[in-house]
């Protein structure tokens, strides 16, 4: 049994191998692909999810989206860090 | 008629042939036979046909979807159409060598079925000897690096364990877990007093999931599918009456839900015939209980109505014999108190032997 991923600046976010980020042409919206189940990501989520690759810290991710976006920095970490728990803890998001 | 929406998920019913002999089997009481199965080719073309009506997910399922000699070639091809796949399996016929067949064709998630946490009570329940080659199969699905959901079926023989399949579960590597409680639809109906749980266990099984989501928060998620039979409000069946949702059968025939061709006086028609799209977007039986307006009261005026679609169209046929009633699980049913009533006297009598579904002997 593993431990519960708890997302904070120095997690280094990516998708579970057996998830797929896929843009759906029937509809025109971004999508989470799981076991069995999808989820809907906003402009915001996705702008967040297609940045975990297993390479740049939650930090690292939020610095370059508030420059972005032009948004204040702990804000957007904020925001995000609740995203990415929200996945990992539906199995979605690791490190 | 409301319009039709795009469907999200393909149940693929690739066989009814099955080792087991579940006595709650969801698949119809007439099976196909083998020789009456879809071709690989119709697959495929049923395959790239669901991609470009809008489905995102698949589920190969049956019957025991691997006994189909085809079905890497078939997870290949939905991975190809952009098709999320899933295995959902007894697992009993896995092996190394397929399940990386498997992987390399696409395939990402597996879901295993366990008939209880304990061997011997798990092999009755399924009426074959499989729960220790379902565990090494579990073993092997996360060692290929796929995600693996346990679908656990519970009962009135089995719930007192919930908690030890829910352990096993987890240890297993589970990110997923189904904790779906009979739904007595087909066969599973001739094996509802067999099958029937008391209220305290129901009751106690719902307090055993949510300590257990609590537990596992960020190492398992736990779908739960309550009981119909104590329920007070009824489910949203597949998120209605092909809203979301198909089933193409073993014979090819394109169904809103897999129960459907329970229900007397529907045509379902057959993707021999007609395309996917053309069957979704103006099939009969499928505008029959699309959105709300076929409804009846006391649907009709429900503030509910399009949370729960009226229920199960199945069970109300089943039930009470108009599958245009409102679903008997909802406490404003007509019928809700005799189906609450049967279910308190089976409860509480001696369970009967199961009937076992056998492939080859129905």
């Amino acid at each position: 049994m593993t431990a519960r991923l708890l997302v904070d600046a120095a997690t280094v976010p990516r998708l579970a191998a057996h998830v797929a980020l896929k843009f759906d042409q029937r509809r025109g919206q971004w999508l989470l692909l799981a076991p069995e189940r999808l989820f809907v990501l906003d402009e915001t989520a996705r702008a967040v999810v297609e940045r975990c690759r297993g390479e740049a810290t939650l930090g690292a991710i939020a610095e370059a989206l508030a420059a972005d976006y032009d948004a204040p920095r702990a804000r957007v970490l904020a925001d995000a860090a609740a995203l990415l728990q929200d996945l990992a803890d539906k199995g979605l998001v690791t490190q | 008629m409301s319009a039709p929406g795009l469907p999200y998920a393909l149940l693929a019913e690739l066989t009814h042939r099955c080792p087991l002999g579940c006595p709650y089997c969801s698949n119809p009481v007439e099976l196909t036979r083998a020789g009456g199965e879809l071709a690989t080719d119709d697959w495929r073309r049923v395959i790239d046909e669901a991609a470009a009506l809008g489905v995102l997910q698949i589920h190969f399922s049956g019957g025991e979807p691997t006994v189909r000699r085809d079905l890497a070639a078939l997870i290949g091809r939905a991975s190809a159409a952009g098709l999320y796949a899933n295995l959902i399996t007894s697992a009993v016929l896995l092996d190394e060598a397929r399940l990386a067949e498997f992987a390399a064709a696409g395939l990402k998630h597996v879901q295993i079925s366990f008939q209880d946490a304990i061997a011997d009570s798990a092999d009755r329940i399924a009426g074959f000897p499989g729960h220790d080659k379902k565990i090494k199969a579990a073993r092997m699905v996360r060692a290929a690096g796929l995600a693996l959901t346990a679908n656990l079926v519970v009962h009135r023989q089995n719930l007192d364990r919930l908690d030890a399949l829910l352990a096993l579960a987890v240890e297993l590597g589970a990110r997923r877990i189904e904790v779906a409680n009979v739904q007595y639809h087909g066969w599973a109906l001739k094996n509802r007093a067999a099958l029937m749980p008391t209220r305290a266990q129901v009751e106690r099984a719902g307090a055993t999931v949510a300590a257990a989501r609590e537990r596992l928060k960020g190492i398992a998620v736990i779908d739960y599918v309550a009981p119909d039979y104590y329920a007070r409000r009824p489910k949203a069946c597949l998120g209605g009456w092909a809203r979301q949702f198909l089933t193409v059968t073993p014979a090819g025939l394109v169904l809103p839900c897999q129960a459907a061709q329970s229900i007397a006086g529907l045509q379902f028609e057959s993707v021999r015939d007609r395309s996917l799209a053309d069957i979704w977007e103006s099939s009969p039986a499928f505008a029959r209980f699309r959105g709300t307006e076929w409804m009846a009261e006391p649907c009709r005026s429900c503030d509910r109505r399009e949370i729960d679609w009226g229920g199960c169209r199945c069970q109300a046929f089943a039930l009470a014999g108009d599958a245009a009633a409102t679903d008997p699980a909802c406490a404003l049913s007509a019928d809700h108190a005799a189906m609450l009533a049967a279910a308190e006297v089976e409860a509480a009598a001696a369970p009967p032997d199961f009937v076992y579904r056998r492939y080859g002997a129905a």
